[in-house]
């Protein structure tokens, strides 16, 4: 963990280190989660699912679980009135599964009962008969035309062509591997859980959610209800953590219904193990990738086939997919490409957005590659990537120029600057060992290791999607509300909006609104995208709600308003001597201003993936240091260098969580996070055996802050979320590398892999 | 449900006698996740961390020591209890986070008898006594007649166990565990060794390799007919080796979502030839 210097600044405005306004109820424990809510009369909704990964369903008989004292519902697919099916990109994944179930954990039934036990009592009553099938469970053999199609709209959920440039260009030397990226999970702490409130006269539902994007929720939960959107009115609740795995529809529908169906308040909260099949995890993947350069090291083509495993429905795969091939070339100049991506359909859990979403598997891939060239040219491992390094200006493989402040060089160069750590001292503590706390290593059997990884990240949605963001400012008496749907789940954005007013208006006293979907769309917590687009948005109404003020004090003193402008707390005159502060000059007056930012047009790709589908790119540098035990196959990670490409910090306290967190969840991808597959069926849905990173694993994380505004940016601040959890990947796996000789060619890296 | 509190040894066992169907519970942190997870739902249960009786430990005149089944594993991980088996206090410390270390004991420990239980290495290491005891009678047990197999123990259902009795030996003793992060982790394979310089002998024990805990009588054997381990000399690289070897070939690991039978196999052998280099240059 880093410590921040507190920047002794009057004020929270942009640029100071603001506390969180939840951060003391979080830590505490008086926090209102999802899951802490509760009313009067509720009951309690749960979910039957499916043991099996692929399957038909002959019948279900839920008499025996209607008889059950204490059961006020329990509805399968016969029961939703509106549309059958949902999704994200396309309504593939039905509320529940009728004709097959097609992932094991997939919903069958739900129901409504007094109590959590008699709910689950009901859901043993119910029966299901099943005629177990086959499961399809490899890509590779899902995506042929002779397989067996597991859903009406077919196995192959996406294909998607390159080429750029001449596509047989060739270089010197070529270098080629074959990786292979396990399932990651999300592993958010506060598990799903929502409530659901009928209306009256039942034409209508509220719904509190722990989600990332309230009106895509909207959309899709209307749908199934068959209700007018308005009708449908979604809450932000409490949110622990979302990392992507919120963006999908899990209990939202199930709970409206039930709520429907009963007229009483429902909730629904899934357990730890549930969790793990009620949510999307990160896209396992296999890439071939081969690198044709130069003696000198200069790249000049890549070829790549990237299969995504996208499981039984296709959620956001298309997308993640896009992300992947678009990002095969790295932060790297490349004239040539020739690259083909399949999102394919199995019988595995459906799989989507999670931080870093389809490039961490291109990223592990393009930098793997890059040492592979170090290697074959001589170069170093900084060498090789300053010699290939990105810069604005450059051309991406689907032909679109990099317009945004691309410091990659930089990036690079102030990472290597930063010291390495000491060697391990002769008094260190066994616990800093790989292998921790179990004592298994001695100092003589350590080596360390030092690897690099460097990447690109676009921020916001692609391919022509306008994912604006909408808020409302209302400026009276010296306070500012802001009205917003933005979803925090843990990134700060109700520390950064108040700054943002503080800095705009002269105020200090901010009050948040509500989060609903009382007021337009702010678009998703993801994609790096809330500080740019809900932070645009705030900033434009309260720039809007700033001139109205101008405007008003302008004809209250007779001065020209264009001559106004907000000094600290104060209205002041230019070119006079005139002040009066925000508070005095609100006083009695309320002025309010809605501002919606949309961020510039992107394209889609064209039949040879051409196209500017991207709206901006942001960059970084990681080296990690890691001590291996090299005969049991042990890593423990020392230090993580990086220099990130953050356009401007607001808040340097939440920049550094940004970046501690993201490094963390990308050492889990390296070394020990993975949901383990056997035959369709999930082998670790627990925390026993879905292992995250502890205290004893993470490592120093040493970083620097590369501020060069972006120009397209509202704030000059790109999105930092999920730079930090991409490159140090592959920085971690190629130090373990460099410890142990052996090729690794997957993630997460197994003590079996480096030992055996 | 009911939960009986009782604040003696005779108390939980007059409840145990009025309810035979109740389930013990001492810290809670295996039983509870069995709750959670809707594998157990007991009707009564028996609440035993009150009874102050299951949490002390004695130093006996035998040159042994008797620890309480409800003695936390931070007692053991510090202090008196590390100076004296200090081989406990190394797996007491690889044992869950501070809170489960807070609540976990040894009682739990024996009464899930799993073959991935870090104390259990220890115990059988050493040789250990359970003690167990009924309304009308107790019992001593050795520990390689207690565990049965998979999370499965010889205690009768009208059973408490009370403590276990280790000698206190001359001689390095230490544990390792190999887990795949670096704390809060089930073992994925683990050695206890501990050497007695009297009788010359050495003992290892191995943990998650096999549906009990381990001994390996013949790498034992085979060692001790290789080196004095009475003598404080430095053993030769290669005989630890060998012993590595031999210990691994004891072992009896499976392929499971943790790990691989393989890799378990070869992780004992190298925890067995590191235990044994580091007892030799203590
Ligand atoms: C997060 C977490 C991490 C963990 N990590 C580890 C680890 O690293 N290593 C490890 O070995 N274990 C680990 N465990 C498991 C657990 O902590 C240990 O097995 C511990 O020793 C159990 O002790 P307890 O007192 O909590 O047992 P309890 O849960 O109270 O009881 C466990 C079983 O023993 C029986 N029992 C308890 N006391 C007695 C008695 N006096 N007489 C007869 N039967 C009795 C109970 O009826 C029950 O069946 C972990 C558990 C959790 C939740």
């Amino acid at each position: 963990m880093s410590t921040v210097k507190q920047d002794v600044r009057a004020r929270d405005i942009l640029g100071a280190s603001a506390l969180r306004p939840d951060g003391v109820a979080k830590v505490t424990g008086s926090f209102s989660f999802s899951s802490d809510m509760w009313a009067e009369n509720m009951l309690w909704g749960a979910t039957l699912r499916s043991p099996h990964p692929y399957a038909r369903i002959i019948s279900i008989d839920t008499t025996p679980a209607l008889l059950i004292s204490g059961v006020s519902a329990v509805l399968t697919a016969k029961d939703v009135p509106g549309k059958a099916t949902y999704g994200l990109i396309s309504a593939d994944q039905p509320v529940f599964a009728s004709e097959f179930v097609r992932y094991m954990g997939e919903p069958v039934a739900v129901v409504a009962a007094d109590h959590p036990e008699t709910c689950r009592r009901a859901l043993a009553a119910i029966i299901v008969n099943y005629e177990v099938l086959t499961p399809i469970v490899d890509p590779e053999l899902a995506m042929l035309a002779t397989t067996e199609q597991i859903h009406p709209d077919g196995n192959l959920i996406r294909h998607q062509h390159i080429k750029h440039g001449d596509p047989h260009a060739t270089g010197d030397i070529t270098v080629e591997g074959n990786y292979t990226i396990g399932m990651q999970d999300q592993a958010f702490l506060g598990l799903e859980a929502a409530m659901a409130f009928p209306d009256s006269g039942g034409n209508g539902v509220e719904l509190h959610i722990a989600t990332q994007w309230l009106h895509e929720d909207r959309g899709q939960i209307a749908a199934c209800l068959a209700l007018p959107e308005d009708n449908v009115r979604l809450v932000l609740g409490g949110v622990g953590g979302a990392f992507g795995a919120r963006e999908d529809i899990s209990l939202q529908v199930h709970c409206c219904l039930l709520a429907l169906r009963t007229g009483k308040p429902i909730k629904m909260q899934y357990s730890r193990e549930e969790s793990f099949f009620g949510h999307v995890h990160r896209h396992p993947a296999k890439i071939w990738m081969k690198h044709h350069a130069n003696k000198d090291g200069k790249i000049v083509k890549i070829e790549s086939r990237m299969v995504f495993d996208g499981g039984a429905y296709t959620s956001t795969s298309p997308a993640v997919l896009i992300n992947g091939i678009t990002h095969t070339q790295g932060p790297y100049q490349c004239d040539n490409a020739v690259v083909d991506g399949y999102a394919v359909r199995t019988n595995n859990p459906p799989c989507g957005a999670m931080r870093g979403f389809g490039v961490v598997q291109a990223c592990f891939a393009h930098e793997s590659q890059m040492d592979l060239l170090a290697e074959a040219c001589g170069l170093s491992a900084v060498d090789i990537r300053l010699k290939n390094a990105m810069r604005t200006g450059d051309k991406l493989v689907t032909g679109q120029i990099v317009e945004s402040v691309a410091p990659v060089e930089r990036c690079i160069r102030e990472t290597d600057a930063i010291p390495m750590p000491d060697s391990m001292a002769n008094d260190a503590d066994v616990l800093e060992f790989p292998g921790g706390s179990g004592r298994t290593a001695d100092r003589h059997n350590i080596v360390r290791g030092v690897g690099w990884g460097v990447s690109i990240k676009n921020l916001m949605y692609s391919e022509g999607f306008d994912d604006y963001a909408t808020a409302r400012c209302t400026l009276s008496n010296g306070v500012a509300s802001l009205k917003f749907a933005t979803s925090e789940v843990g990134q700060g954005f109700v520390t950064l909006a108040p700054q943002i007013a503080r800095s705009v208006l002269g105020v200090d006293d901010v009050v948040l609104e509500t989060s609903d979907t009382q007021i337009g769309s702010a678009g998703s917590t993801s994609a790096s995208r809330q500080t740019w687009m809900s932070g645009g948005a705030v900033d434009g109404a309260c720039r809007l709600v700033r001139e109205r003020l101008f405007e008003h004090v302008g004809k209250q003193h007779n001065i020209d308003p264009i001559r106004l402008m907000v000094e600290n707390t104060d209205v002041i005159d230019t070119v006079g001597t005139f002040r009066i502060s925000v508070a005095d000059a609100t006083q009695g007056i309320t002025l309010s201003e809605t501002f919606e930012h949309h961020h510039r047009k992107t394209e889609d790709l064209d039949e040879n993936g051409q196209g500017n589908c991207h709206v901006a790119f942001a960059f970084v540098a990681h080296r990690a240091v890691v001590d291996v035990d090299i005969e049991l196959g042990l890593v423990k990670v020392v230090q993580i260098a990086t220099a990130q490409d953050v356009g401007r910090v607001l808040n340097p306290l939440s920049a550094i969580g940004q970046l501690e967190g993201g490094i963390a969840q990308g050492l889990g991808l390296a070394v020990m996070e993975e949901i383990i597959m056997d035959n369709g069926k999930v082998k670790n849905p627990s925390f026993t055996d879905y292992l995250l990173p502890t205290a004893l694993d993470a490592p120093r994380v040493v970083a620097v802050m590369i501020e060069e505004p972006e120009p397209q940016a509202p704030l000059g601040a790109k999105g930092i979320g999920e730079p930090p959890c991409i490159s140090v990947t592959p920085a971690i796996v190629a130090a373990i590398r460099a410890a142990t000789g052996k090729a690794l060619l997957r993630v997460p890296v197994r003590p079996q892999d480096i030992c055996l | 449900m009911t939960v009986a509190i009782p604040l003696s040894i005779r108390e939980a066992l007059d409840a145990l006698s009025n309810t035979p169907d109740a389930r013990l519970i001492q810290g809670g942190t295996d039983m509870m996740v069995e709750i959670n997870f809707n594998h157990l739902k007991p009707h009564n249960m028996i609440a035993l961390r009150r009874v102050q009786e299951l949490r002390t430990w004695t130093k006996n005149a035998d040159n042994t020591l008797t620890i309480g089944s409800g003695v936390p594993y931070q007692e053991m991980e510090t202090g008196e209890l590390k100076q004296l088996v200090p081989a406990l206090a190394e797996a007491a410390r690889t044992v869950g986070s501070p809170q489960i270390r807070a609540a976990g004991t040894l009682g739990g420990n024996l009464g899930t008898c799993s073959p991935a239980g870090d104390g259990l290495p220890v115990l059988f290491a050493l040789d250990a006594i359970v003690h167990l005891q009924s309304a009308d009678a107790s019992r001593k047990l050795s520990i390689h007649d207690f565990m049965v197999g998979v999370k499965r123990n010889a205690r009768n259902a009208n059973e408490i166990i009370t403590g276990v009795t280790v000698p206190l030996l001359d001689g390095w003793q230490g544990y390792a565990k190999v887990g795949v992060r670096n704390a809060m982790v089930i073992s994925v394979a683990s050695a206890c060794l501990a050497i007695d310089k009297p009788t010359r002998s050495v003992r290892i024990a191995l943990g998650a390799v096999g549906p009990t805990i381990i001994r390996c009588r013949d790498a034992e054997v085979w060692l001790s007919e290789q080196i004095d381990i009475s003598a404080s000399t430095a053993i030769d690289a290669a005989v630890a080796k060998e012993f590595g070897r031999r210990v691994a070939l004891e072992s009896k690991p499976i392929d499971d979502h943790r790990s691989t039978a393989e890799y378990r196999r070869h992780a004992v052998g190298v925890l067995a030839q590191r235990l044994i280099t580091r007892a030799s240059s203590s």
